[in-house]
């Protein structure tokens, strides 16, 4: 099973809409597109296919240059119809001529027809659509790059993207064959399989017997906020969190580089020295690249002691190439660890960091939240202020009613009043609440649609039943045996230990206290389900794709990597958009632009 | 005897067989009509021809029948339209009736009105003389030739796109004669005018062709194509047969028939043999001159097929065809094809007689070419007596084979049974075998579809394993799409049959017969059978059609697709006199709600307070108005705004948002008070910003009564105003503060604080004040790594000296090595 699979059928698909109008045109890109867009096709394909410009749609743009046929892919958004209502409109009245297509991705929505008609001009416009929906970011992760899914399934209960969810994955399992296994944990999830059995129902295919994936879990995000929250360890993780990695490209600037001008570098495992050192603990890296440095230091030896010609023909047709990259790559690789170090530096990292560690162990309370409120007062940035309050609230199933008012008041004098929403936001999704003091005793998670509002969660008993936390000094940080070492042994992540709880068990019996406590677990079995046990005679069966609803962390990838390897599965991560703490704290704090 | 009804034409032989027996004998007399037969064994459509019957001219508008092939009527109509000049079939089986003034009137074949189209201005006005259905590359085409000698041409009647064609020069009658040629996809009219002919196409090009015909043959009167195209025939008035191709470069023979009577109809019989007809005489010739003559009892109607020709009398239906190439190796006298033998073995097998073994053995080694003779020879027999003599022959041959593959007998067997059934008189259509091969097996099963045989249809798909998709669904739906059509049918009864015959059926559109339903203004049916449609997106806009609005929600939530909702709601709003109403309506659905609202707050945030308003989500309400105050521009606008949110939070018992809410409004007033004092800015600044700016200003006036107004707590105050001195440089304010009281967050934050903004020096100061436990500390974090490590021994604080280890990589190496050294002190001492 290849994953380049759907980036040929992506590409096919592209390439029909662009042909479609014959002749040059230009392409007006949304610009959370650009990225995806580079990753499937790449710039030099859209040229081939008669691209003449290329353009970003920005608000503001009155109209644009260019020749007369003009494509706009575009996500379906209200506003984006806007901005291309008013560029028709404005060209039009200056009596230009031309051809405009509108191309939705993943696909047309009839409330964006109607904008376009409301505005009137749906006559000069042409519409299809593009589904780009999950598309590989390396051998083993796909992506829909849809960030905004988080906000607008769990905070403002709008399912629009809950449907695109749901025919990524029955697209992705009409190439793939239908995996006979599917488990869902959380709310989210459950809803993404139910409508996924709809749309295979409603297309009565013939059950296709073979497939290639044989079991996939649905995570819902609001399983395990914590660890999202928590600080990443491991390499890949920290470039994200200090770089921020986009569509598997990340940029580094000068001061990484120590050059006049920043980098740009794909990371994917066809990165040999990257793929080795992606899932490190941090504290591991410098060994490796020390080991690395020799080696290469070897391999360049070996030009001095060329024998004959014929060898150095040899060196310079291959090793000397190969050592040149790979030189190039482990010195930026080590400059950009140089660079997370310098960062760490300048905050009092150790000091956030213990406070994170003690928090999940439920330890030294009151200093933890002395430490918070200094934070606070020091105006440290309220991303990083936010994250530990949050954690505190998790850890401890809610603040108590005092310290929840008094933090409160604290934060919105010193960060301003605006963050009132923001608090509103954290509250509602759970992730800042006061301890219930009316009803002590654990509340079962509800069905009702309001659950969403009154979601509880029970860090506590989960991380004993589970053993999240585990004794740190088990944890070999060299040669990983345990999923929390993506998080230095202070916390394993929920999602990747109940994923790993059940592969072994290969049953849900004896999981129902937990499935409960994660907000339901459910299973759709149809076929014998061995994945990991030694009679395995299917080998799709030991393919397993992990669907986060709602956006993952690198860190969680690792763990997941690591019980692939532990394990001898393949695991397949797809997600809706790959997210660290802050990306995700910063996207529910209340930016007031004026 | 099989050959007895074989006639030879040279050297192949034509037979006629009969189809069938009339079954509108003595009611029809073909020759008071006008017929139009459908080719592919279609049915036949008379018009009565007032001209042919009565002495008398009357106004009386003619019948307009029509009847399967064999004879059976199947509906009936008397014509109130214009005068007719043409009737045609087209290749779907719709009767296409031209009328003078160009006007194509089209029917199906149960006479139910489907369209009209116009064959152009010019045939309007001046009138058409003649019309011609042609058979096109894109299904049926029709030319029409006006009284203007101009010809129009539409190739495909389903889409018409008229064409004109070149004018015939110095043409100034009407032609004697003129048929359309279609070759290299385009259709050209080839146009008689005296002797002379002319070939005419669409891009105003004429060519005049030379036929090669004897001085005395006089003007050409008649005119035939054959069925591929290929070959053309032309009778003279002085009655000369010409035959040729149809490109006029080749002539096989000039045959003369001595009859200066026109012929009633000419055509070609398959591709091989030209038909005149003269009033009962049927004359067959063969490019090499040999001919063969036929008597007919009464006048008859003659059709072109691909393998033959239909003769349509009275009483009788007739088929006449060049005996196929097999037929004739296994039937003809003195036959020794291994066909033959085999043939004959079998007959003598049935009869117990050893000859059978003696006739195997004959053929032995061509036994595969024996058997496959057999199983063609079959398919060509319209008898079903004939077709298992020769398939048992096959059978019989079969057995002596060890490797043969069976699938030729079994498909022969399989199409035989279907065509049987088809030709039965009950169905009517005299299809042969190479005629099916043409016309392929799903267009037979349409054609049965449209005669509303939709059990034979199913049953006939289900024999051959047809896909359901393909094959039953498709014609169960069709049948659906009909019964909703019976206006007498009880709607409840009718939704519970078609569902109960559609409902395990894959593949079938509910929608598609609901909408048909609607169609024919059953509404309650339509709404009966959507409730069976699985896709919602299929359910839900024909329901909004039809004014099922909640249904319509219900079903959109439902699928969880939202676009469906919105589509919904959307139409529901423009639909709604009120907004009220509207929101009433889709109040009860959190779902609906939520996606309206979301919808709103992209276009109009404060139609989305209203929103909250009336679901009484004073919350949210209250957030709304804070992020709208944030939009507006004067600050008592906005805090009069905040007052409205205050209400809200009130409203929703939130005492925590009240206060803060309260408070930012007293803190705005402040702000802009400030303002006005000094001109300087404090507009959206937090409590803590805007103290610290004050600060910086030296305002202690106003410090302190914000500090009162908002009970600022000592500790918190003393860290704002502490890094807001050393923010502004001010070290002298700083110490002076310092010693003011005693600092409740302990010297060390001075020490930190002048680090942070990096003058050493300054925290050097506070050192010797340090409180005992935090010394190590700040020594380390002014960097003074040795006198830190000496502090740590001298405290004998083991986790201090491990704190000045872990913080050496900051020293100098020299430093660093001499406190490594004095870790040993520090066990000494213990």
């Amino acid at each position: 099973m290849d994953l380049q699979e759907l980036i040929k059928l992506l590409k096919t698909q592209l390439a029909h809409l662009l042909v479609s109008i014959p002749d040059a045109k230009d392409l007006v890109l949304d610009s959370d597109l650009t990225k995806p867009l580079d990753r499937v096709v790449g710039i030099a394909f859209l040229k081939e296919h008669g691209v003449d410009k290329i353009f970003k749609l920005e608000p503001g743009q009155k109209s644009l240059p260019g020749c007369g046929k003009r494509i706009y892919l575009v996500r379906p958004r209200l506003v984006t119809m806007k901005y291309i209502a008013d560029h028709i409109n404005t060209e039009i009245a200056k009596g230009e001529r031309r051809s405009y297509k509108i191309v939705m991705v993943p696909r047309k929505l009839h409330v964006c027809e109607m904008i376009l008609e409301n505005e009137g001009v749906m006559g000069h416009v042409t519409i299809d659509e593009f589904p780009l929906e999950l598309f590989p970011l390396d051998s083993d992760l796909l992506s829909l790059e849809l960030p905004e899914f988080f906000s607008s399934f769990y905070l403002d209960e709008d399912m629009t993207w809950l449907h695109t969810v749901s025919s990524a994955l029955v697209n992705l399992q009409r190439l793939f064959g239908r995996a006979p296994n599917i488990y869902s944990i959380g709310k989210g999830a459950k809803m993404v399989h139910e409508l996924m059995e709809t749309m295979f129902e409603n297309h009565k295919e013939r059950r296709d017997k073979t497939y290639h994936i044989g079991q996939i879990f649905i995570v819902d995000r609001d399983v395990d906020y914590v660890s999202l929250l928590c600080t990443p360890m491991t390499y890949e993780a920290m470039l994200d969190e200090s770089f921020g990695i986009n569509c598997g490209m990340i940029d580094f600037d000068s001061e990484v580089t120590g050059e006049s001008k920043g980098t740009k570098m794909l990371l994917t495992s066809s990165d040999e020295i990257y793929a080795q050192i992606r899932d490190c603990h941090f504290s591991q890296m410098f060994s490796y690249m020390k080991m690395k440095a020799k080696e290469l230091q070897e391999l360049e030896n070996k030009k001095n002691n060329l024998q004959s010609v014929g060898d150095m023909k040899q060196f310079v047709a291959n090793d000397l190439r190969v050592l040149k990259q790979q030189q190039k790559l482990l010195s930026t690789h080590i400059s950009a660890c140089e660079a997370i170090i310098k960062m760490k530096g300048k905050h009092d990292f150790e000091e956030s960091i213990r406070t994170e560690h003690n928090l999940l162990e439920c330890a030294e309370f009151k200093e933890n939240m002395i430490f918070i409120e200094e934070c606070i007062q020091k105006q440290v940035s309220p991303i990083l202020t936010l994250r530990l309050l949050c954690l505190a609230s998790l850890t401890q199933e809610g603040l108590s009613q005092r310290e929840y008012k008094s933090i409160k008041t604290q934060f919105l004098h010193s960060h301003g009043f605006e963050h009132l929403v923001t608090m509103f936001r954290l509250k509602k999704l759970g992730l800042l609440t006061e301890q219930d003091t009316s009803q002590t005793s654990m509340r079962p998670v509800t069905s009702k649609p309001s659950a969403l509002y009154t979601r509880k969660f029970n860090y506590r008993a989960l991380s004993r039943k589970l053993g999240l936390v585990p004794d740190a000094e088990a944890i070999n940080l060299q040669r990983p045996n345990h999923l929390s070492y993506v998080f230095s042994g202070a916390y394993t992540p929920l999602p990747c230990k109940l994923i790993e709880q059940i592969l072994i068990r290969e049953t849900l019996v004896g999981l129902e206290d937990v499935g409960r406590m994660c907000g339901g677990l459910h299973a759709d079995l149809k076929a014998k389900h061995q994945a990991i046990s030694a009679g395995t005679t299917i080998p799709a069966m030991k393919v397993i794709l992990v669907f986060f609803l709602g956006g993952c962390t690198f860190s969680e990838i690792t763990a997941l990597r690591l019980i692939a390897r532990l394990h001898g599965v393949r695991i397949i991560v797809a997600t809706t958009a790959i997210t660290t703490a802050n990306r995700f704290i910063d996207g529910l704090i209340e930016k007031v632009n004026r | 005897m099989a050959t007895a009804d074989w006639n030879p034409l040279g050297d192949v032989y034509y037979r006629k067989c009969d189809l069938y027996a009339m079954e509108w004998s003595g009611l029809v007399d073909l020759a008071k009509h006008t017929v139009a037969v459908s080719t592919y064994g279609g049915p036949i459509a008379l018009m009565k021809d007032e001209s042919k019957t009565s002495r008398v001219v009357t106004n009386v508008k003619p019948v307009v029948s029509v009847y399967n092939a064999a004879g059976r009527l199947q509906s009936q109509m008397r014509w109130n339209s214009g005068n007719v000049i043409t009737m045609g079939w087209s290749s779907t089986e719709e009767l296409l009736c031209i009328q003078e003034d160009g006007v194509v009137l089209v029917y199906d074949m149960f006479l139910s009105f489907k369209r009209t189209f116009s064959m152009g201005q010019e045939a309007k006005d001046v009138k058409i003389i003649d019309a011609k259905v042609f058979p096109s590359f894109q299904g049926t085409g029709i030319a029409v030739i006006t009284t203007s000698l101009r010809i129009f041409l539409v190739s495909n009647v389903d889409s018409p796109r008229i064409v004109r064609l070149a004018e015939v020069p110095g043409m100034n009658e009407a032609p004697s004669c003129w048929s359309i040629v279609v070759t290299d996809r385009q259709a050209r009219a080839l146009v008689a005018s005296g002797s002379d002919l002319f070939l005419v196409d669409q891009g105003g090009q004429y060519q005049q062709m030379q036929a090669d015909l004897s001085e005395s043959a006089g003007p050409i009167t008649e005119m035939a194509v054959s069925f591929n195209s290929k070959f053309l025939a032309l009778c003279t008035q002085q009655g000369v047969l010409w035959i040729g191709s149809s490109d006029l470069q080749k002539k096989y023979c000039e045959f003369n028939t001595k009859s200066t009577v026109r012929p009633q109809q000419l055509l070609w019989c398959g591709n091989g043999a030209v038909v005149g007809l003269w009033d009962t005489l049927i004359l067959v010739v063969g490019p090499d001159k040999d001919w063969i003559r036929y008597k007919m009892d009464c006048s008859v109607h003659l059709v072109q097929e691909e393998d033959g020709l239909r003769i349509i009398g009275n009483d009788t239906h007739d088929f006449l065809q060049k005996v196929p190439a097999v037929t004739e190796q296994i039937f003809k006298i003195g036959s020794m094809e291994p066909g033959a033998m085999l043939f004959e073995a079998s007959k003598e097998f049935q009869k117990r007689n050893q000859k059978a073994d003696e006739y195997v053995r004959m053929i032995k080694d061509k036994l595969d070419i024996a058997v496959n003779q057999c199983i063609q020879a079959a398919g060509n027999e319209i008898e079903p007596a004939k077709q298992r003599m020769l398939l048992r022959a096959a059978s019989f041959g079969k057995c002596f084979l060890t490797d043969y593959r069976p699938e030729p007998f079994v498909n022969m067997c399989q199409m035989l049974r279907v065509l049987n059934q088809v030709r039965h008189h009950s169905v009517g259509i005299p299809l042969t075998y190479t005629q099916l091969e043409h016309l392929s097996m799903p267009v037979l099963i349409d054609r049965l579809v449209l005669r509303k045989l939709f059990g034979l249809a199913v049953r006939i798909c289900q024999y051959l394993k047809v896909p359901d998709a393909e094959g039953r669904s498709r014609i169960l739906a069709h049948w659906a799409c009909f019964k909703v059509q019976q206006k007498n049918e009880d709607e409840e009864k009718l939704a519970r049959a078609i569902s109960q015959k559609l409902l395990d059926v894959p593949g079938v559109s509910f929608s598609e017969i609901a909408s048909q339903a609607l169609e024919y203004g059953r509404k309650q049916l339509a709404v009966k059978l959507l409730d069976y449609e699985a896709r919602a997106s299929e359910q839900v806009p024909l329901l909004l059609k039809m004014g099922q609005d909640q249904a319509a929600l219900t079903k959109a939530i439902d699928s969880g697709d939202t676009d469906l909702v919105y589509t919904v709601l959307l139409h529901l709003r423009d639909k709604q006199s009120s907004s009220g109403d509207f929101f009433m309506m889709i109040r009860t659905m959190p779902i609906a709600c939520s996606l309206y609202i979301q919808y709103c707050k992209q276009q109009n945030l404060k139609l989305v307070e209203d929103l909250y308003y009336q679901e009484d989500n004073s919350l949210e309400e209250g957030n709304c108005k804070i992020l709208r105050s944030y939009t507006l521009e004067h600050i008592e606008e906005r805090a009069r705004l905040l007052e409205d949110a205050t209400n809200c939070f009130h409203r929703c018992k939130n005492d925590f948002a009240v206060k803060q809410t309260e408070e930012q409004v007293k803190l705005m007033r402040i702000q802009r008070r400030l303002e006005d004092d000094s001109g300087r800015s404090y507009a959206d600044l937090s409590l803590q910003a805007t103290l610290h700016q004050l600060i910086l200003e030296r305002n202690s006036a106003w410090v302190e009564r914000l500090r009162k107004d908002f009970k600022v707590p000592d500790k918190r105050f003393w860290i704002l105003k502490i890094n807001a001195l050393a923010y502004g440089e001010d070290w002298v304010e700083l110490e002076r503060f310092s010693r003011s009281k005693k600092p409740p967050v302990g010297i060390e934050a001075f020490v930190n604080v002048c680090m942070k903004y990096g003058n050493r020096l300054e925290a050097m100061k506070y050192l010797s004040r340090v409180a005992p436990d935090q010394k190590v500390r700040c020594l380390v974090k002014v960097g003074m790594f040795k006198e830190a490590a000496d502090a740590a021994i001298e405290a004998k604080n083991e986790d201090d000296f491990g704190y000045v280890l872990s913080r050496l990589g900051h020293a100098d190496r020299q430093v660093a090595d001499q406190i490594r050294a004095m870790r040993g002190q520090l066990g000494a001492k213990r």
